[in-house]
């Protein structure tokens, strides 16, 4: 009844050794390839009839389109939508890996952080490199605002320095540590019922109560699954507007 | 003191800095649903600016929950 069981990466077979590492096909790995099956069996279902009116699923694949793409178009501007493939693909793979997780005896890819590490990390570059190579050195106003006082100016512009190289750290923890500590506190409730299921028949009345949190905190899990993959679709399509128009 | 028993109570009161993000997450909500019910057609088009700053400070809450999870498992 460890609660961190859940989170253990299993070897199925290796693929190939690389300087002393072994490069092997995980369960994370797996439950990727299902999540990147299932997106395509979506986009693919719903793209193939291409009817006027949309049946359900072509319904699901539009409302996801225009739900990101009016994200996208609010945050950065006509222009962000050439990262709209980035964005959306984030958006879906994150979402439906954190909503399969909740499934019981499922794996979590996004509960660790070197999944999230990495997207954030490419999310961070992409909106450096691109800056860089749009704005040119115009990309360093994004830490000088304008309008503020001459001598409070190197201290805003050490903060602004500060938290920009902050958001990796934040961007790719949010979404672990909120999947790690859902599915944590899960574990727990659920480890309360047998705990009390075991104590006889006073113990199997007082483990309805936690049944009962257990059946509402999934469906907490449920929103907060969505709800973070939404955060990490914004947060990107805003840091993404920094690239695009530098400068406050 | 044992080392454990130090890790585990730094642990406990680095998740005190989460009360924060707590309070900065509510204040959020409670402002945007007081707005919303005063002006509910300009409700909509917020919610973007909704989320915005509920990540912005629900992350300062995860920075303390980062430092308990490294007291806990990492150092």
């Amino acid at each position: 009844m460890d609660p961190i069981h859940q989170f253990e990466i299993k070897n199925f077979f290796p693929i190939a050794h690389f300087g002393g590492y072994e490069i092997a096909f995980t369960n994370s790995a797996l439950y990727m390839l299902i999540s990147l099956l299932l997106i395509l069996l979506l986009m693919l279902g719903a793209t193939s009839s291409r009817a006027l009116v949309p049946g359900r699923l072509q319904a699901v694949a539009e409302m996801s389109y225009e739900f990101i793409a009016s994200t996208l178009r609010t945050a950065a501007g006509s222009e962000g939508m050439k990262f709209f493939p980035l964005v959306f693909s984030l958006f879906m793979f994150i979402l439906v890996m954190n909503v399969i997780g909740i499934i019981p005896y499922t794996f979590t890819v996004t509960s660790h952080i070197i999944i999230t590490v990495a997207f954030a990390l490419l999310v961070f570059l992409t909106v450096v490199i691109y800056g860089l190579w749009r704005n040119g050195l115009r990309f360093f106003k994004l830490f000088v605002p304008t309008g503020v006082p001459i001598y409070i100016l190197p201290l805003v512009t050490f903060i602004e320095v500060m938290s920009f190289l902050s958001r990796p750290v934040s961007h790719s923890v949010r979404l672990f540590a909120n999947m790690l500590a859902g599915h944590i506190t899960l574990k727990v409730f659920g480890g309360f019922v047998t705990m009390l299921g075991a104590a006889g028949l006073l113990g199997w009345l007082g483990a309805v109560l936690p049944l009962g949190l257990t059946v509402a905190l999934t469906a907490l899990e449920l929103l907060v699954a969505f709800l973070q993959a939404y955060v990490f679709a914004i947060l990107t399509c805003i840091y993404l507007n920094d690239a695009i128009h530098p400068g406050h | 003191m044992d080392p454990q028993a130090a890790k585990m109570i730094g642990a406990g009161i680095a998740c005190i800095g989460m009360g924060g993000a707590g309070v900065g997450v509510g204040t959020i909500f409670g402002h945007y649903l007081a707005a919303a019910l005063r002006n509910p057609s300009a409700a909509q088009g917020q919610f973007g600016n909704l989320i915005f700053g509920f990540a912005v400070t629900e992350a300062l809450g995860i920075f303390s929950l980062l430092i308990a999870l490294l007291l806990l498992f990492a150092l």
